[in-house]
């Protein structure tokens, strides 16, 4: 493996990691969204308020790593893609924003009025946001970003793939965040919401796998590069993701919340490396690959130095933090 | 006034996209640096009042301490999401920065994320763990929160410093070669710019933190409650407010070597005089200095260190590279006016302290302390403003214009400008409300019955009202 292929598998490493653990945060808001009025939603919305409360902030740090390896390993195409993309991009940081600010001022407002302005911000925005950063994804993997930059700003993102992309980035958002709630409403001893919040999860579940499915057929014609990938070298990870996800909806339906965690994790693991592995080796599909994208040799040896400290530091403090929502301490309310 | 917004029109003959840009990051930048010096000085103001509640078995230092976990949570998540636009703009606004540069100043950007990494981790564990961890173990997630808090702040300003001192690379034939992004990381300023932040984090956080209590013992609340919150963000204002212009004058130490139309719009220099006076106020228009006020020699003493050293004249550094010349000078003298004033301000507290009176007793002392917070934040945005509006026209120094670093956007960037406006507005009614309502309901609970029930239903809030005393 070539140093720049390696700063760019521990880019997208973080791409995989925010799509997983951040989507499940922004999922939330589906359920959010969609728990009816004050009084039924209440226990929902307290349970989103609870399973996301200690950990959002630190699987959004997942995005600024993105982010952050991607302008220093290789920074004109990073250049080109922020200024082809700017319009999703800045919806997609607008409704970060508001997610995590609304998030905050909801757990401290006074009033149920303020309570109810801030929970619709927080819900709308965390279901938006992956629309926008799904379409970016779309952009890029049809080659729409020129190197250059400066690409078409509408239909650099207004196009089929990334209509796609930026509706199987909600879908599977929400699945995650469903297998999730479900799960730690069970932990927290609450059958009945699991047992409605699984329902929910089953029907996300099944409409993002037809419509992950359905998006092959018209991304032969739109994205042909990134189909060739999905259909030849990625194929094995779009099946595996298939059965994981179906595995999943098993497992859900059998009420085996923990283990359907695992595979809807898997199942969209699977899903994103597979877009990864098939644009490989493009870092702007069609436009410049990953080698000629790459900065200097010494700051692509710093950033593997700084991605192994993340290893080393990071990783074991993540754990941590998971472990200790996981446990049944902080499992109570 | 007219000076200001002469120098603002002379900069709109650039590129459309250009000023729209720069007030862009201006706007989130300073909007930005508020939150983050939260994020960086209050975990250690926490650690310290946590560390007495528990060593003490002091109930009022624990609330205390709970309390400013508390007001974090809803600072440190609007500063997580700021942050996060900042590192959008980078990319959005500054492609030629970012595309020529990214991989030379990117290093310090990398090892920050790892420290926002360990600060968010150790943030959700700590507020999340209130009754749930083991006392001594909760105390001590606050460790690498505060050092996270640190390390970030130097490799955030590491990029600025090097953006004022470039190093690290060659340019030859108009290409970026030979790039060291650790010399770049650990260039000539890094150092003390760090200082320089680190302890204007504690100023503003110190004096604003102090002033909330002050505003309280103002309206009569002179419990214990009042008096330890005050003291010990006080204490740490002390110690940076004192520091701090040190710290400054050593920072501005080579600046006239360094970057001389810096130095020379700081202390308005349109010519070379040897000795130089220290100017103070006054504005520049036409290449003369009208309505300063001048003290011979101290320009000299201060800037260069000497009785004769000049301070470089703006006359013999070409036009075009004369950063806004009144901004920089008005942002640059307000900020040490308000360090002045703040030093002072404390010193006197401690004089009066030593020789047994207590200042707390007087109303205008307290009066003063509530406006510290204010100035303190003024002193910081004044700060950047000057290092920032002074190093124009580049935006990395002696290599590259901030005109050729914007992207090739249309004058539709205001618009972009004007909606951040009112999305930050949205976002500071928020905090305050919300700040607001939580310290009024912390007032209104007695006994420890402070804490929230769960809000989103008026069911469950019946629910959790007996679970809620933890």
């Amino acid at each position: 493996m070539t140093l720049e292929v390696a700063v760019a598998s521990a880019l997208f490493v973080g791409v995989v990691a925010y799509a997983v653990f951040g989507g499940a945060d922004f999922g939330s808001g589906f359920f959010d969204l969609t728990a009816g009025g004050a009084r039924r939603g209440a226990e929902v919305r307290t349970l989103v308020d609870h399973s996301i409360g200690p950990v959002w902030e630190a699987n959004h740090v997942w995005l600024i790593y993105v982010l952050v390896m991607w302008w220093t390993g290789f920074p004109e195409s990073f250049a080109a893609a922020m200024t082809t993309l700017i319009l999703p991009l800045l919806l997609a940081l607008l409704g970060i924003v508001l997610r995590g600010a609304s998030f905050a001022f909801r757990k401290y407002s006074a009033t149920m009025g303020q309570a109810r302005l801030f929970g619709v911000v927080f819900a709308a925005s965390s279901v938006i946001t992956p629309f926008f950063l799904g379409t970016v994804a779309g952009g890029i993997a049809s080659g729409r970003v020129p190197a250059e930059g400066h690409g078409d700003l509408w239909t650099s993102w207004l196009n089929p793939t990334s209509l796609f992309g930026g509706a199987i980035a909600v879908g599977t958002c929400a699945f995650l965040a469903g297998t999730f709630l479900t799960a730690d409403a069970q932990r927290a001893g609450r059958r009945r919401l699991a047992d409605r919040l699984r329902v929910r999860s089953i029907a996300v579940g099944v409409v993002t796998g037809v419509v992950v499915f359905a998006a092959l057929v018209p991304l032969q014609r739109d994205a042909p590069t990134l189909s060739e990938g999905l259909e030849g070298r990625a194929a094995v990870l779009i099946v595996a993701s298939a059965l994981a996800g179906a595995a999943t909806l098993v497992l859900l339906f059998r009420r085996r919340y923990v283990a359907a965690r695992v595979t809807a994790f898997g199942a969209v693991a699977a899903v994103i490396t597979g877009w990864g592995v098939a644009q490989y080796p493009w870092m702007l599909v069609d436009e410049v690959t990953i080698a000629e994208a790459a900065g200097a040799p010494a700051t692509l040896q710093a950033l593997l130095i700084t991605t192994g400290l993340a290893v080393v530091l990071v990783l074991p403090a993540l754990v941590y933090l998971f472990r200790l929502t996981q446990s049944q301490e902080w499992s109570r309310h | 006034m007219t000076a200001a917004v002469m120098d603002l029109v002379a900069l709109a003959t650039e590129p459309e996209g250009l000023l729209p840009a720069r007030q862009q990051m201006a706007l989130s930048l300073g909007w930005h640096i508020i939150l983050a010096c939260f994020g960086v000085a209050f975990p250690a103001m926490i650690f310290v009042m946590h560390l007495r509640g528990i060593r003490r078995d002091d109930p009022v230092a624990l609330g205390l301490a709970q309390r400013w976990a508390k007001t974090s949570a809803v600072l440190f998540a609007i500063g997580a999401v700021s942050g996060t636009v900042l590192s959008f703009e980078m990319g959005l606004l500054w492609p030629g920065l970012m595309g020529t540069f990214g991989d030379v100043l990117g290093l310090p950007f990398a090892f920050e994320g790892l420290s926002f990494f360990v600060e968010a981790i150790f943030l959700g564990i700590y507020l999340y763990g209130w009754g749930r961890m083991p006392p001594r173990r909760h105390l001590l997630m606050v460790v690498p929160m505060a050092l996270a808090g640190v390390v970030g702040t130097f490799c955030v300003i590491s990029v600025n410093a090097w953006m004022n001192v470039p190093a690290g690379f060659r340019i030859v034939d108009g290409e970026v070669v030979d790039i060291n992004p650790w010399r770049a990381m650990f260039n000539d300023l890094a150092v003390l710019q760090f200082l320089h932040m680190w302890i204007a984090a504690y100023m503003v956080v110190g004096f604003a933190a102090a002033g909330v209590y002050a505003a309280g013992m103002l309206r009569g609340r002179r419990d214990r409650h009042h008096r330890l919150g005050f003291v010990v963000p006080f204490v740490f204002a002390t110690v940076a407010a004192v520091v701090q212009p040190f710290v400054g004058h050593l920072l501005g130490g080579n600046l006239g070597d360094r970057q001389p139309a810096k130095l020379a719009a700081f202390e308005l220099a349109e010519t070379t005089e040897s000795p130089s006076p220290l100017r103070i106020g006054g504005i520049y228009v036409d290449g003369e200095v009208k309505g300063a006020l001048d003290i011979p020699y101290l320009g000299s003493l201060i800037a260069q260190n000497s009785f004769t050293k000049p301070v470089r004249g703006l006359d013999t550094i070409p036009a075009d590279e004369h950063p806004p010349i009144n901004i920089t000078h008005w942002a640059f003298q307000t900020m040490v006016g308000i360090g002045m004033l703040l030093m002072l301000g404390v010193l006197v507290f401690w004089f009066f302290r030593w020789r047994g009176r207590d200042l707390l007793e007087h109303q205008w002392f307290l009066r003063c302390c509530v406006a510290a917070g204010p100035l303190a934040v003024i002193a910081l945005e004044a700060g950047w403003v000057a290092t920032e509006v002074g190093r124009q026209p580049w935006i990395v120094y002696g290599i590259l214009r901030t005109r050729d670093a914007v992207g090739d956007y249309s004058a539709d960037l205001w618009w972009l400008l004007g909606s951040t406006a009112v999305v930050y507005t949205l976002l500071t009614v928020g905090a305050v409300v919300v700040l607001r309502s939580m310290t009024r309901r912390w007032r209104a609970g007695e006994a420890g019955e402070e804490d929230l029930p769960s809000p989103y239903g008026p069911h469950s809030r019946l629910v959790d009202a007996g679970e809620a005393g933890r």
